[in-house]
């Protein structure tokens, strides 16, 4: 039997690693982390059942950007121009090749 | 121009999912705005994937086991002893060991979202952070139990530990029968993952 893999994506381990390292680095307190995901959490649950995959990372990525929104840390166009220069990046190089912004 | 799927080819790199180049775009921009350390996020993936896991917790309850003072010091105040084994919390939560015995079966959930003791446990497991489990621990945790295969006697009480940010549960399973003269390193092997949630019971020799 194989091992269950600790992260089903490599986008949920970069998510994790990320708050993790903003908490470290004083960004925000833990506990504050903690009650915003959680409501997130109840937010997303009201439609649907969360299967604690895909659907909680995604809950867990929405929670983030509005934190760090909020803080000033990042701000909503800048996260959203760079999410589109990044695609742009992927959609351009060739594939097999690595992948670089402007 | 709109990207082409019914091209086979790939031409250009397979475009990451939607979530994917979102923190791929937080990531960029707390680069750059010298928030975070790229270096330090390979780290802390390398220390979850390779380093913690639940033979960390596994190393605690087989040492309680073994050793009636260090789990009398561990029932009594976890963190401490822990810290001392190098097994401390980064979110400086606080660690509490509960013991299961005859009379009471400990089981953990986080109802808010998924606090769970990752120095000693890892990663949780996906349905550790389902919606089901979740409310369902709670609500009817012998139904739980009896999912995961665990069916206990009647009167066996079954206690539920809410974890929350600051507070993280680990459970000190029931030490098997058949198990006496084992060493530390024979009783890790009986302690699940699931065991310590309090999902299950330690295996059988």
């Amino acid at each position: 039997m194989r091992p269950e893999p600790t992260f089903e994506a490599p986008w949920h381990a970069q998510l994790f690693a990320l708050t993790v390292h903003l908490n470290e680095a004083g960004q925000f307190a833990w506990p504050d982390w903690a009650e915003r995901f959680g409501a997130t959490l109840k937010q997303h649950g009201l439609e649907k059942d969360l299967n604690g995959g895909d659907d909680y990372f995604t809950a867990w990525l929405e929670t983030l950007e509005t934190f760090l929104t909020e803080t000033g840390a990042a701000e909503a166009q800048a996260l959203s121009d760079m999410r589109a220069a990044w695609e742009a990046a992927y959609l351009r190089t060739p594939h097999g090749q690595p992948v670089y912004l402007d | 121009m709109p990207h082409d799927h019914s091209d086979h080819d790939h031409p250009h790199s397979l475009l990451p999912s939607d979530p994917a180049l979102r923190v791929k775009a937080l990531e960029t921009i707390l680069t750059q705005k010298g928030l975070i350390d790229p270096a330090a996020l390979d780290e802390i993936i390398d220390t979850y994937e390779n380093k913690i896991g639940p033979k960390n917790g596994a190393h605690v309850v087989a040492r309680a086991w073994s050793d009636p003072a260090f789990k009398a010091a561990l029932l009594e105040d976890a963190d401490p002893v822990l810290a001392e084994m190098g097994y401390y919390g980064r979110q400086g939560e606080h660690m509490v060991v509960v013991e299961n015995t005859d009379a009471v079966h400990n089981m953990v959930v986080c109802t808010l979202c998924s606090c769970y003791p990752w120095p000693l446990l890892g990663i949780p497991p996906g349905w550790y952070k389902s919606d089901a489990y979740r409310a369902r621990a709670v609500r009817e945790p012998r139904k739980v139990l009896a999912d995961f295969g665990v069916t206990l006697p009647e009167e066996q009480a079954v206690r539920v530990w809410d974890s929350t940010a600051e507070v993280r549960y680990l459970v000190l399973p029931q030490r098997p029968e058949g198990t006496e003269g084992m060493d530390e390193a024979a009783l890790m092997s009986l302690v699940t993952r699931d065991s310590m949630i309090g999902c299950g019971l330690a295996a059988a020799p």
